[in-house]
C-alpha cells in the first residue's frame, strides 16, 4: 500500500478472487489449504462410499453384505421405500396416502404463493383439501375403510405438522391478544398458559396426552391415539405461535390503536380490522420458521409409538434382521426428506422476509 | 359520555367484569369436570393418588448414575438420579455448544471464502433435520459401526468400542480433589483479577491471567502429594473394567445436542456480530488491533448484549431437548419417570413431577439470564 504502482496489467478475475478470498494472508492461506485437504479427504471418502462403491436399485442383501462396508447399500431404500413412506398402510391401497401427501404439498405450495393470499380463498382451499385427504386416508364412499391405527409414514407427519399449526393459529392469536389485554384475569390466564407450555418439553405433553388424558374424560369416552397426539401438538404450538404474534403486536406503533379508537371502533373491531392484519403480516416469516420447528418436532411422536415418517423408517429397517445393518442408509434417506422440506421452507421464509421488507420501505 | 345515560349493564366496566367472571367460570367448570372424571376413573381402576410411591423400592437398575444407586433404593432416589443425569448432560452440552457455536458463527463471517462456506454448510445441514433423527443416527453409529469390545480401537490408554469410550482415570486421592478445587476456583480468580485491575483503571492482560489460573489446579495437585496413580481400563469378559467409561448413550446424546444446538447458536453469534455498527470495527482497526483482538475486545462484548436473550432460549431448548434421551435409552429425568409410571401406574404424579421440574429449571435459568442481561445492558447517558 502507499507505493505508487504502475497500472497493473489486466488480471484474470478468478486470480484476484482467489487471492482476496482465499490467500489474503499467510494465516488465511494455511487455513485454506488445511480445509481444502480436509474437504477433499472427507468428501472423497463419502463420495466413494455413497456413490462409487454403492449398491443402487433393487438388490439382494447378500450383494450389500459382499461390500463389507466399503459402499453404501441404497438397495435398502429401494426395497423398503413404500414401508418407509406409508408405514403399515395396506399395500394395495398405498396410492391413497401418496395422493394425500401430494395434495397436502400442493395446498402448501398454493398457500405460499402470494397471489392466493386471500383469507376466504385459502380457508376454502384448505377445507376442501382436508375433506378429500380425510376421505383418501380413512376410506368410505367407495374406498375400502382403513383405521387410523394403520396410518403411517409421511402423510401422518405432514398432517400432524400442518393441522398442528393451522388449528393452533386461532388459539395462538387469542392467547397473544389475551397477554396484552387490559383485563387482569384474561392476562393472567394467557401468561400462565404460555409460560407453562413453553417451560416444558413437548415429550412431556405427548406423554400427558397418551397416558393421562383418558383419566380426565368420562368413563368409556375414548379418543383416537393419533387424534390425542394431534391435540397435544396443537395445544403445544399455540403457545409458541402466541409469542410470535405478540412480537408482531408489539412492533405496531401505538398510534394505530389510538387512531382506531378515535374512529369509534370497539375492541374486536380494532383488533380485527386494524391491528391484526398488520401485525400478522409482519410475522409471516417468523410463522414459517415456527412451522419448520413444528414440522421437525412432530418426529417426537415416535416416543409414544405413533407411526410417523421417522418411526416408519426406523421400523422398516430395524425390524428386518437381514437389512438392519444398513440403518445408516435408511436414516440418511429420512434425513434427506426432512431436509428438503425444511430447507425449502426456510429459504421461502427468507425470500418472503426480503420481499415484505422491500414493500415496507417503498 | 354525553347526556344519554348508559344503562348499567352496558358500561364498559361491567362488561369487563362479566367477561372475566365468565372466563373464570369456564375454567372452573372444565377443571371441575376433569377432576370429577379423574376421581371416578381412579376409583374404577383402584389407583390411589398421592406421592407415597416415591418412598417405595424402585426395583429397576439404572445404567449410569452420579449418585450411589441400586435397585433397592426408592423411586424418589431414582428420580433424583434422573434429574442429575439431565442436569449433567445439559450442563456439559451448554458449554460445548456455546464454544462450538461461537467458532462456527465467527467462521461464517470469516474473510476466508472456503471457511465461511463450510460453516454455512454445517448450519444449513444440521438445523434442517430433526434432532431425534440425528440422535438415532449417532447412537446407531456408535453401537453398530464401532468394533466390539474385544477389538476396541486403541489410542494410547484410551479404548473406543461399541461399549463406549474408556479412559484411564486418576485413583481417588486428596491431590486430585485439590486439583479439581483449583480448577473450579480458576474462573473466580480470573474474574477477581480483572475486577481488581478495573478498579485501578487498567486492563488485566489476558495471557498471564490465563497462565496463572491454569497454575491453580497444578499447585493444588502438587501441594497434596502429587499423586500419579491411574486406574486403567482393562478388558475383562465382555466389557472393560477400571478407568472411567463414557457410555454410548451419553456420548450420542451429548454429541447430538451439542452439534444441533451449536448450529442455532452460530446463527445467533452471526446475527449479534452483524448487529455491531461497522464503525466499531473501523475504529478498532484504526487503533491497530488485529482481527482476533478486534473480535475479542471490541466486537464480541458488544454483540453479547444482542445475543443474550436468544441465547437464553437456546440454552432452555437444549435442556428441554435433552428429554429426547428417552429415545436412545440414556437414563434422564423423562426416561426414569417413564419407567416409574409404567411400574407404579401413578401416571398423573409422575408426569406432573417431571413437568414441574422442567418448569422450575426453565424459570431458574430465565431469572438468571434476565439478571445477567440487566447487568450487561448498555447504560446510556
Amino acid at each position: 500500500m502507499g507505493a505508487i504502482s504502475t497500472s497493473p496489467p489486466r488480471r484474470l478475475r478468478a486470480g484476484r478472487w482467489l487471492r482476496e478470498k482465499l490467500f489474503s494472508s499467510v494465516g488465511n492461506s494455511i487455513t485454506t489449504l488445511v480445509l481444502l485437504g480436509l474437504v477433499i479427504w472427507l468428501g472423497g471418502k463419502f463420495l466413494a462410499w455413497g456413490l462409487l462403491h454403492a449398491v443402487w436399485g433393487q438388490a439382494e442383501v447378500s450383494t450389500c453384505n459382499a461390500l463389507g462396508g466399503q459402499g453404501a447399500c441404497w438397495a435398502v431404500v429401494a426395497d423398503k421405500w413404500r414401508q418407509m413412506l406409508f408405514g403399515v398402510y395396506p399395500g394395495s391401497e398405498q396410492w391413497r396416502p401418496a395422493a394425500a401427501v401430494l395434495l397436502l404439498c400442493a395446498a402448501l405450495i398454493v398457500s405460499a404463493l402470494r397471489r392466493f393470499w386471500r383469507w376466504r380463498l385459502l380457508v376454502a382451499i384448505w377445507i376442501a383439501v382436508t375433506c378429500v385427504d380425510a376421505w383418501l386416508m380413512a376410506g368410505g364412499w367407495g374406498l375400502a375403510p382403513v383405521e387410523t391405527a394403520q396410518w403411517g409414514g409421511l402423510p401422518v407427519t405432514l398432517m400432524l405438522a400442518v393441522y398442528g399449526t393451522a388449528l393452533a393459529f386461532p388459539l395462538g392469536v387469542l392467547l397473544a391478544l389475551g397477554r396484552r389485554s387490559q383485563l387482569p384475569v384474561v392476562r393472567a390466564v394467557s401468561v400462565v398458559y404460555i409460560e407453562l407450555v413453553r417451560g416444558v418439553p413437548l415429550i412431556t405433553v405427548l406423554f400427558m396426552a397418551s397416558l393421562m388424558f383418558a383419566l380426565f374424560l368420562p368413563e368409556g369416552m375414548g379418543f383416537d391415539k393419533l387424534l390425542r397426539a394431534q391435540l397435544a401438538i396443537t395445544l403445544f404450538n399455540a403457545a409458541y405461535i402466541a409469542e410470535v404474534v405478540r412480537g408482531g403486536l408489539q412492533a405496531l406503533p401505538k398510534g394505530q390503536h389510538e387512531a382506531a379508537h378515535a374512529l369509534g371502533l370497539g375492541y374486536w373491531q380494532t383488533q380485527g380490522l386494524v391491528i391484526l392484519p398488520q401485525a400478522l403480516r409482519i410475522t409471516i416469516p417468523a410463522q414459517v420458521n415456527s412451522f419448520i420447528d413444528n414440522f421437525k418436532d412432530t418426529s417426537l411422536v415416535i416416543i409414544v409409538s405413533i407411526f410417523d415418517f421417522l418411526y416408519a423408517v426406523k421400523q422398516a429397517v430395524i425390524s428386518d434382521l437381514g437389512w438392519r445393518h444398513y440403518f445408516v442408509e435408511g436414516y440418511l434417506f429420512a434425513m434427506a426428506i426432512y431436509w428438503i422440506f425444511c430447507f425449502a421452507m426456510s429459504r421461502y421464509s427468507q425470500w418472503l422476509e426480503m420481499q415484505l421488507n422491500r414493500e415496507q420501505r417503498t | 359520555m354525553s347526556g344519554v345515560r348508559t344503562p348499567l349493564w352496558a358500561t364498559e366496566r361491567l362488561r369487563h367484569v362479566a367477561a372475566q367472571a365468565a372466563l373464570i367460570g369456564l375454567i372452573a367448570l372444565l377443571c371441575g369436570a376433569a377432576g370429577f372424571n379423574l376421581v371416578h376413573n381412579l376409583e374404577a381402576r383402584s389407583i390411589r393418588i398421592g406421592f407415597d410411591y416415591l418412598g417405595q423400592e424402585a426395583g429397576f437398575d439404572i445404567s449410569e448414575s452420579l449418585l450411589a444407586y441400586d435397585p433397592a433404593n426408592s423411586y424418589g432416589r431414582a428420580f433424583l438420579v434422573g434429574l442429575l443425569n439431565t442436569l449433567f448432560v445439559s450442563g456439559i452440552g451448554i458449554v460445548a455448544a456455546s464454544v462450538l457455536g461461537l467458532m462456527i458463527g465467527v467462521a461464517r463471517l470469516s474473510p476466508n471464502w472456503l471457511l465461511a462456506r463450510l460453516a454455512g454448510l454445517y448450519v444449513e445441514s444440521v438445523r434442517n433435520v430433526p434432532l431425534i433423527l440425528q440422535l438415532l443416527l449417532w447412537y446407531g453409529l456408535i453401537t453398530e459401526i464401532l468394533p466390539a469390545a474385544d477389538q476396541a480401537l486403541k489410542f494410547g490408554g484410551i479404548f473406543l468400542s461399541q461399549r463406549g469410550l474408556h479412559l484411564p482415570w486418576p485413583e481417588p486421592h486428596a491431590g486430585w480433589s485439590a486439583a479439581l478445587l483449583g480448577l473450579a476456583l480458576a474462573p473466580a480468580a480470573m474474574l477477581l483479577w480483572q475486577w481488581a485491575a478495573a478498579r485501578r483503571g487498567s486492563v488485566a492482560p489476558i495471557w498471564p491471567r490465563l497462565a496463572c489460573c491454569a497454575l491453580l489446579p497444578v499447585l493444588g495437585w502438587a501441594a497434596f502429594g502429587a499423586p500419579s496413580e491411574f486406574s486403567h481400563p482393562v478388558l475383562g469378559g465382555f466389557d472393560f473394567e477400571g478407568g472411567k467409561s463414557v457410555s454410548p448413550e451419553f456420548a450420542a446424546l451429548l454429541f447430538g445436542l451439542t452439534i444441533y444446538t451449536a448450529a442455532f447458536i452460530a446463527e445467533i453469534v452471526r446475527g449479534g456480530i452483524l448487529a455491531v455498527p461497522k464503525g466499531q470495527t473501523e475504529a478498532a482497526e484504526a487503533l491497530g488491533l488485529s482481527r482476533a483482538q478486534r473480535l475479542r475486545l471490541v466486537i464480541l462484548p458488544q454483540a453479547l448484549r444482542v445475543m443474550m436473550p436468544p441465547l437464553t432460549s437456546q440454552y432452555l431448548n437444549l435442556i428441554k431437548n435433552s428429554s429426547l434421551a428417552v429415545a436412545i435409552g440414556y437414563p434422564d429425568l423423562v426416561s426414569i419417570s417413564n419407567t416409574t409410571l409404567n411400574q407404579t401406574g401413578q401416571a398423573i404424579e409422575a408426569i406432573t413431577l417431571m413437568m414441574a421440574v422442567y418448569l422450575l429449571m426453565s424459570l431458574a435459568i430465565s431469572c438468571l439470564m434476565n439478571w445477567h442481561n440487566r447487568r450487561i445492558r448498555l447504560i446510556e447517558r
